[in-house]
């Protein structure tokens, strides 16, 4: 290790007066001060009414709500995700009628309000009273009444979800265009087969594109889902405090609590999104980590050591 | 007589309507070092990527080591080869492109890891310790753990001839493995190169470096406008070429 002051050979380091920066103290009372004459005013505001605040903040309706929020967040993602790698990949396949049918989807999910999408899923069994299955025109294996099925929950995670598939799989594909030719060349010059190379080579790397964009996508997720109502599902978290809201004629307090559990939840998706980002900037960058600078100084360092004993 | 590791009875490629090999005409003995030199644009990159199946043959044959490469011939009638059966081939044929081609996401190890692993099947301990070995051999035993961006233009190219090497192949294909370098790094891969030849290894070689021919190649052979001009001993080519435009291009090049 260097002493502290001067380098191992004994150099002294330069110790060189900071230059001052008044506008940048300026700009930081001015925001600072501010900041706290908001929160002054927000704690003694009366209208924002803490004390309701307080009382549904840790509700359990709420709390079940944002599971359920999180629930719905969750499985669309799964099935957007899903299936927007199969759009990605049919969009980039040389087959002409899987190439337009991606894209017809596309057109069609992304081209139409989710909200309008939600209430065609919620008018789903007035379409389709029947589910049958079996060979068509021959033969019936099973048969289903679901008018009669209470399944909000269902038709809004998969409204959702495959109103997500449409901007998924334009990521995806944006992620494996990314990735060089080169790459699929020298995996298929290595005698790999090509989902082999699409899984090890391929994929790995452009996920260092997608997972931005997807974080994006699933914060945004998170939010959209306060739009089920048009099916009608009621037991996210938005319907929930209006429904409470509209009981206790306090919608504000209440619309703060949903905002905060928003907010939590997504603050968590946030740490997520950074750990997995990390995770797949392996070897993204020339500069060594701290680790690694560590153990390199310390290998010189020993040389040096071993050069003067 | 053996077979001949490589052989090309009037192999033809056109992309649409350009025609960039114009009936090709070689053999590669087993054991054998051949050099493809020509200009840019000459079709000597193509005729390489057609060996190892990264471009499709349009006319003519071509076989690696006795077998028809890109189809398979039943009657009298050639068939696609399913993709599958093309990757089988193509385990045998190691390829170094001038570019590396490493992949980023993984080590030096895993990337030559990689292939004998997932493709062949090996078990992990002996594909990393023949990685090993592999990683010695091209002067790299230190750098296991580093990631190609990590890694001199040089080392990378070392370890993408280590990478092709692990998968034991019977044919090493290198497509102008020393011109993305800088001047000072191109020694240490052409090092790597003599060594493997000197080992015995079949190789196919497209290439700017006329001293490494030279030294190392047992045939030279000059494309230009997608056909063989001329071809022979480097020696007899490099001092005594016999048509003029292999004249005018080595007067260029040396």
């Amino acid at each position: 290790m260097a002493e502290r002051g001067s380098t191992s050979d004994g150099t002294e380091l330069i110790k060189a007066v900071p230059l001052r920066r008044p506008g940048r103290w300026v700009a930081a009372t001015v925001i600072l001060v501010l900041i706290a004459l908001f929160i002054y005013g927000a704690a003694t505001n009366p209208n924002y009414q803490w004390d309701t605040y307080r009382k549904y903040i840790f509700d359990s309706r709420i709390s079940t709500a944002a599971w359920n929020t999180l629930q719905l967040t969750f499985w669309a993602m799964v099935l957007g995700g899903v299936l927007g790698v199969l759009l990605a990949v049919m969009r980039l396949s040389d087959n002409p009628v899987l190439k337009s049918a991606a894209w017809a989807y596309l057109w069609i999910f992304r081209g139409t309000p989710v909200y309008v999408q939600l209430v065609f899923w919620g008018l789903f069994t007035s379409l389709y009273p029947h589910l049958a299955f079996g060979i068509p025109f021959l033969h019936q294996f099973a048969h289903f009444d679901i008018q009669t099925l209470d399944a909000a929950f269902l038709f809004a995670a998969v409204g959702l979800g495959l109103n997500e598939a449409a901007y998924m799989a334009e990521i995806v594909r944006a992620g494996i265009s990314s990735v060089g030719e080169g790459q699929s060349e020298a995996a298929t010059a290595l005698g790999m087969p090509w989902g082999l190379t699409m899984r090890r080579v391929v994929l790995p790397q452009a996920m260092r594109v997608i997972i931005p964009p997807s974080g994006n996508e699933v914060i945004s997720m998170l939010k959209t889902t306060s739009l089920v109502s048009a099916v009608p599902y009621t037991l996210d978290l938005y319907e929930t405090q209006r429904s409470i809201s509209g009981v206790v004629f306090r919608p504000i307090p209440l619309l703060l609590v949903a905002s905060t559990w928003y907010l939590a939840v997504t603050s968590v998706l946030m740490v997520g999104q950074y750990f997995l980002e990390k995770h797949y900037a392996k070897g993204a960058s020339r500069t060594m980590t701290a680790r690694q600078l560590r153990a390199l100084a310390s290998a010189m360092g020993r040389e040096n050591l071993g050069g003067k004993g | 007589m053996t077979e001949p590791m490589v052989r090309a009875n009037g192999v033809h490629k056109n992309f649409g309507a350009l025609t960039v090999l114009k009936g090709i005409e070689l053999t590669v003995a087993r054991g054998e070092v051949m050099c493809l030199v020509g200009p840019s644009g000459s079709g000597k990159t193509t005729f390489l990527r057609c060996i190892n199946h990264l471009e499709r043959v349009t006319a003519g044959r071509l076989y690696v080591d006795g077998v028809l490469v890109g189809y398979e011939e039943r009657g009298n009638k050639l068939h696609e080869l399913h993709p599958r059966v093309a990757a089988k081939q193509r385990r045998d044929i190691g390829m170094v492109f001038q570019h590396f081609n490493l992949f980023p996401h993984m080590t030096a190890l895993e990337n030559i890891t990689e292939a004998p692993i997932r493709v062949k099947r090996q078990p992990k301990e002996k594909a990393v310790a023949n990685a090993k070995r592999l990683l010695d051999q091209v002067g790299l035993g230190e750098k296991a753990k580093a990631y190609p961006a990590q890694l001199s233009g040089g080392q990378q190219q070392r370890i993408a001839i280590a990478r092709a090497l692990a998968m034991d192949p019977k044919l090493m294909l290198f497509d102008e493995p020393t011109s993305a370098l800088d001047p000072e790094l191109v020694g240490e891969v052409l090092d790597v190169m003599k060594e493997l030849a000197r080992g015995g290894m079949t190789m196919v070689v497209v290439t700017h470096e006329m001293g490494f021919a030279r030294e190392v190649a047992d045939q030279l052979v000059f494309m230009d406008d997608g056909a063989v001009v001329e071809m022979g001993k480097p020696r007899e080519i490099l001092v005594n070429p016999q048509h003029e435009r292999t004249k005018a291009f080595l007067s260029k090049v040396l």
